[in-house]
C-alpha cells in the first residue's frame, strides 16, 4: 500500500507540473511563433504577465516528483538518470535557460536585448518539454534497465515511442498555454487577444489531439505492453477519460467559456497521466523492477507519506491563495505589450504618466 | 577526551546498489558537482538574509511611513525574487545532477537521507509561492496581510537550508541505518536526518548566509556613499544591511569554534587535513600559512602558535589531536587544498568580524558610521571576500570528506556514473553558468542605476522621497 502512495504522490506532481509546468513551456511556444517584435508584443506582453507570478511555484513540482522518487524508488531513480543522462541534461540546461531568460527578460531595456532574452527563453520552452516527454518514453517504452547506465545512452531517448511523446508533450503545454492565456486576455480586457489564443486554443487542440492518437498507433508498434495496458481495463478507461474531456474543451474554448475550459484541459491531461500509471502497473521500470521490489524499506515510506502529507496540509492552502490571487486579478500587474515596455523596469508598478 | 586512537573506526563498508562496476574517475562528476554548488551556494546566501532584511525595512516602513522605507523594502524585494529565480533553476540542477552523476550514491542511499529532500520540496514550495505573492503584492494587497505573506519567505528559507544541510550533515557523519553483508539495511529517517553534524553546520550557514549577503548589499551602498548619495534611502540600506552582516560576523566566531570541535570529534582525518597533522600527537600547534608537505609529514614555512590547535579543538591546550596517520594514505583528503581552503575562510573570517566590530564600535559609542572612506572600501571588498571565504568553507566540508561520499562508507567512486562524455558535460556547464553569472551582474547593475522613486506608485508619495 505505501509504495502505492507514493506512486500517486509522484504521479500527482507529474500531472501538476504537466498542467501547470506544461502551459508555461507552452506559453514559451506561443512566444516563440508570435512573430516580429512589433506583431508579437502583444502576444509576449500577456505572456510574460501571466507567467511571472506563478511559473517559479509551478516549476518546483519537478523538484518535488525528484524528491519523492529517489527516496522512495532509489534504485530506479539511479538506473533512469543515469540512463537517460542525455535527455536530461539537455532538459536541464533548458531549465536554466528558459527560467534565467525569462527572469531577466522582465529587466530588458532594449528591444535587442528583449530579442535575445525571448528567444532564448521561447526556444527552451520548447526544448525542455520535448526532452523530457522523451525520457518519459525510454522510461514507459520498457528502455531502461536497472544498473548504473546499463541501458543504451542514445537508444533509450532516441526512438519512436519517445519522439512521439516529447512531440505530444510540447504540443498540450501548447495546447494548455493558450487555453489559459485566452482566459487571462478576457480578465486583462484585451479582446482582440482572447480572439487570438481562442484561435490558437482551438488549432492546438486539433493538433494534440490527432498527435495524441498518433502517439497511440507509435506506441503499438514500438512498445507493444504499454500500448496493451492502455487499450484495456482501467488504462482504457482512463484513456476516453482524457479524450473526452479534451473534447469538451474543445467545445467550452469555442463557446469562450474559458474559466471551465481550464478544468477541462488540465482533466484531460491528468487523465492520460493516470492511465500511464495503469497501464504499466505494477512495474515501476517495465519488464525489470516492480513497484514493490524498487520501494524503499516501509519505515522511509511511512516518514515520507507522513511528512507530505503534513506538508500537503501547509502547501495545499498556501497554493490555493496564490491561484486565488492570480484568477481574481489581485496580483494582476497593468498590461502592456511587451515592444512597448523595454524601460528598466518590472512591469506594471512604473507610475503612470498623465496622458 | 576520547582517545584519538579509537575514533577511526573502520564503519563497513557498503556495496553499491545498482552493481559491481569498475570504478571510473570521479573528478569531472566531482568538478560538475562543486561548479554548480559554487554557482548555488551564494545565491541561497540571499535566499536566506535577504527575505528578513527586506521585511526589517518593511516593518520600518509601516512604523513610520517613511517613502524611503517603503522603497527600499520594495527594491530588495524585487531584488530578491530575480534571485530567487536564479536559484530555482540552478537549484534544479542539483537535483539533476545528484541522478545524473551519482547514481549509485542515491541507488544505494536515496531512502535514508531523502525525507530531508522531500521536507525541502515543501519548503522550496512555500518559498516560491509566497515571494511571489509577497512581490507581486506590493499595493495591491492589504498592509497587514501584506507583510505578513512575507514571514513565510524567512521561515521556509530557515526550514529549506535545514533541510540540506542535513543531507550534508548526514553525508559527513552517516547514522540511522545498519550495513550487513554490504547492504544498507534498516534505514531510520527520522535518525538519519537529525544527524549529529546537522546542527553546527546548519546555524555555520544559516549565518554565514547572513554574512554574505549582508556584505554585498552594504558593499553597494557603500559605494553609493562614496559617490556622495548619502540621502535616507541609501543610508537606510548601508545600515540595515551592514548591521545584519556585523552581527552575523561576530556570531560567526563563536560557530564557527563549535563547529571544530565538532569536527575533531566526527571527523578527525577531516580536522587533520584542515592543519597539515600528520601524526597523533598532544598540545599541536595551530600552524599559519605554509604548505604541508606530505613526504615529511609536517606543515613548511608557516607560522606556529603553540598549543592553539589542541586548543580550538578541544578547549585544552594539551589535548591529543589526531594526526593523518590515523588511516590508510587512500583515505585521506588532498591535504592542502582542504587546508589552504580552511585557512582562507578562517583568515576571511576574522578580517571581516574586525570590520565589523569597528562598525558597530562606532555605531554604539558615536551614534553614528565611520567617516573614513577606507572603512567603505573595505566594505566593497567584503562583500566579494564573503564570498570567497563561503565557497573555501564548503571547499573544507567537502573535499575534507573525500575519498568518502558517505563518509566511511561509500567511496566517491564507487558512486559515480559510469556514463561516458562527462567532460563535454562539464565545459557545457561552465559556459551556461559564465553566461548566467554575465546576466544577473547585468541586471542587478540596471536595477541599482534606477532612481528610488521609480519603485513608488503613488506621486505624492515619491515627491515626499525625493525631498526627504
Amino acid at each position: 500500500m505505501l509504495p502505492e502512495i507514493c506512486v500517486g504522490f509522484i504521479m500527482l506532481g507529474v500531472t501538476a507540473y504537466a498542467v501547470l509546468g506544461g502551459a508555461d513551456f507552452g506559453a514559451g511556444f506561443w512566444d516563440l511563433t508570435a512573430g516580429g517584435a512589433e506583431r508579437g508584443g502583444r502576444v509576449r506582453g500577456m505572456v510574460q504577465r501571466s507567467m511571472s507570478p506563478v511559473w517559479e511555484a509551478n516549476h518546483v513540482w519537478l523538484i518535488f516528483v525528484l524528491v519523492i522518487t529517489w527516496t522512495a524508488f532509489p534504485v530506479a531513480f539511479g538506473s533512469l538518470f543515469s540512463t537517460l543522462s542525455l535527455p536530461l541534461f539537455v532538459a536541464a540546461l533548458g531549465i536554466i535557460f528558459r527560467g534565467a531568460a525569462f527572469a531577466l527578460r522582465g529587466q530588458a531595456a532594449t528591444i535587442r536585448e528583449a530579442r535575445v532574452l525571448g528567444a532564448t527563453f521561447a526556444l527552451s520552452s520548447v526544448l525542455v518539454p520535448f526532452f523530457l516527454g522523451a525520457a518519459v518514453g525510454g522510461l514507459a517504452s520498457g528502455r531502461v534497465p536497472v544498473g548504473n547506465a546499463a541501458g543504451d545512452l542514445v537508444d533509450s531517448w532516441l526512438n519512436p515511442t519517445s519522439i512521439a511523446i516529447g512531440v505530444l508533450a510540447v504540443l498540450t503545454g501548447a495546447y494548455l498555454a493558450a487555453v489559459f492565456l485566452a482566459g487571462d486576455s478576457l480578465r486583462a480586457g484585451q479582446p482582440d487577444l482572447v480572439e487570438a489564443f481562442r484561435a490558437r486554443a482551438l488549432g492546438a487542440g486539433v493538433v494534440t489531439g490527432a498527435a495524441a492518437l498518433g502517439t497511440v498507433i507509435v506506441v503499438r508498434s514500438d512498445a507493444r505492453p504499454l500500448y496493451d495496458g492502455l487499450t484495456s481495463g482501467d488504462g482504457l478507461a482512463a484513456v476516453i477519460a482524457s479524450g473526452l474531456a479534451g473534447g469538451a474543451t474543445l467545445g467550452l474554448v469555442w463557446s469562450r467559456r474559458f474559466g471551465l475550459a481550464r478544468v477541462g484541459a488540465a482533466a484531460a491531461v491528468a487523465a492520460i497521466m493516470v492511465g500511464w500509471a495503469l497501464a504499466q502497473n505494477p512495474d515501476l521500470l517495465p519488464g525489470e523492477l516492480t513497484l514493490d521490489q524498487g520501494a524503499a524499506d516501509d519505515a522511509v515510506l511511512t516518514a515520507l507519506v507522513a511528512s507530505v502529507l503534513v506538508g500537503f496540509v501547509i502547501l495545499v492552502p498556501s497554493l490555493w491563495y496564490l491561484y486565488r490571487l492570480v484568477l481574481q486579478g489581485r496580483l494582476d500587474q497593468e498590461y502592456e505589450p511587451l515592444d512597448q515596455r523595454f524601460r528598466p523596469i518590472s512591469a506594471g508598478d512604473r507610475p503612470r504618466r498623465p496622458e | 577526551m576520547p582517545d584519538p586512537g579509537l575514533l577511526v573506526v573502520a564503519a563497513e563498508r557498503v556495496t553499491a546498489a545498482l552493481g559491481e562496476h569498475a570504478a571510473p574517475d570521479a573528478l569531472e562528476a566531482r568538478r560538475m558537482q562543486a561548479l554548480s554548488f559554487a554557482v548555488h551556494i551564494p545565491i541561497v546566501c540571499f535566499g536566506i538574509a535577504f527575505p528578513a532584511m527586506f521585511l526589517f525595512v518593511h516593518g520600518l516602513y509601516l512604523r513610520t511611513g517613511k517613502p524611503h522605507y517603503k522603497a527600499l523594502a520594495k527594491r530588495w524585494s524585487k531584488v530578491s525574487l530575480m534571485i530567487f529565480a536564479i536559484g530555482v533553476v540552478t537549484g534544479t540542477i542539483l537535483s539533476f545532477e545528484f541522478g545524473l552523476l551519482w547514481p549509485d550514491f542515491m541507488a544505494t542511499f536515496g531512502d535514508v537521507f531523502g525525507l530531508a529532500f522531500g521536507l525541502e520540496g515543501i519548503s522550496f514550495f512555500v518559498e516560491a509561492i509566497f515571494i511571489a505573492i509577497y512581490v507581486y503584492g506590493w499595493d495591491r494587497l492589504s498592509r497587514r496581510t501584506h507583510f505578513l505573506t512575507g514571514v513565510p519567505i524567512v521561515i521556509s528559507g530557515f526550514a529549506g537550508s535545514f533541510n540540506v544541510i542535513a543531507v550534508n550533515g548526514w553525508m559527513n557523519n552517516p547514522q540511522g541505518f545498519d550495513v550487513a553483508g554490504g547492504q544498507v539495511r534498516d534505514p531510520r529517517p527520522w535518525e538519519a536526518l537529525l544527524n549529529d553534524n546537522l546542527w553546527h553546520e546548519l546555524v555555520h550557514m544559516y549565518v554565514a548566509g547572513y554574512i554574505v549577503a549582508g556584505f554585498i548589499v552594504a558593499g553597494v551602498y557603500a559605494s553609493a556613499h562614496l559617490r556622495g548619495r548619502r540621502d535616507p534611502y541609501h543610508r537606510t540600506g548601508l545600515v540595515v544591511a551592514l548591521s545584519f552582516a556585523a552581527l552575523a560576523s561576530l556570531a560567526q566566531g563563536l560557530v564557527g569554534d563549535w563547529a571544530g570541535r565538532q569536527v575533531a570529534v566526527s571527523q578527525p582525518v577531516k580536522l587533520a587535513s584542515f592543519e597539515g597533522v600528520a601524526r597523533t600527537r598532544d598540545s599541536v600547534p595551530f600552524t599559519i600559512g605554509g604548505y604541508y608537505d606530505a613526504q615529511r609529514g609536517e606543515v613548511r614555512y608557516g607560522v606556529e602558535i603553540p598549543y592553539m590547535l589542541s586548543l580550538l579543538a578541544y578547549h585544552d591546550p594539551t589535548a591529543t589531536v589526531a594526526g593523518l596517520e590515523t588511516v590508510a594514505e587512500s583515505d585521506r583528503p588532498p591535504v592542502n587544498t582542504v587546508r589552504f581552503a580552511f585557512q582562507t575562510m578562517a583568515g576571511i573570517g576574522t578580517l571581516l568580524a574586525l570590520l565589523s566590530a569597528l562598525f558597530l564600535i562606532t555605531w554604539w559609542r558615536r551614534r553614528r558610521l565611520p567617516r573614513s572612506p577606507w572603512f567603505y572600501r573595505a566594505l566593497i571588498l567584503a562583500g566579494p571576500l564573503a564570498l570567497v571565504a563561503l565557497i573555501c568553507g564548503w571547499i573544507s566540508t567537502e573535499v575534507g570528506r573525500q575519498p568518502w561520499i558517505v563518509y566511511e562508507t561509500m567511496r566517491t567512486t564507487e558512486a559515480v556514473t559510469t556514463s561516458d562524455n562527462l567532460e563535454v558535460g562539464f565545459a557545457v556547464l561552465v559556459l551556461v553558468y559564465v553566461g548566467l553569472a554575465a546576466a544577473l551582474a547585468w541586471l542587478l547593475r540596471r536595477l541599482t542605476a534606477r532612481p528610488p522613486e521609480a519603485e513608488l506608485a503613488d506621486t505624492a508619495e515619491q515627491q515626499r522621497l525625493v525631498r526627504s
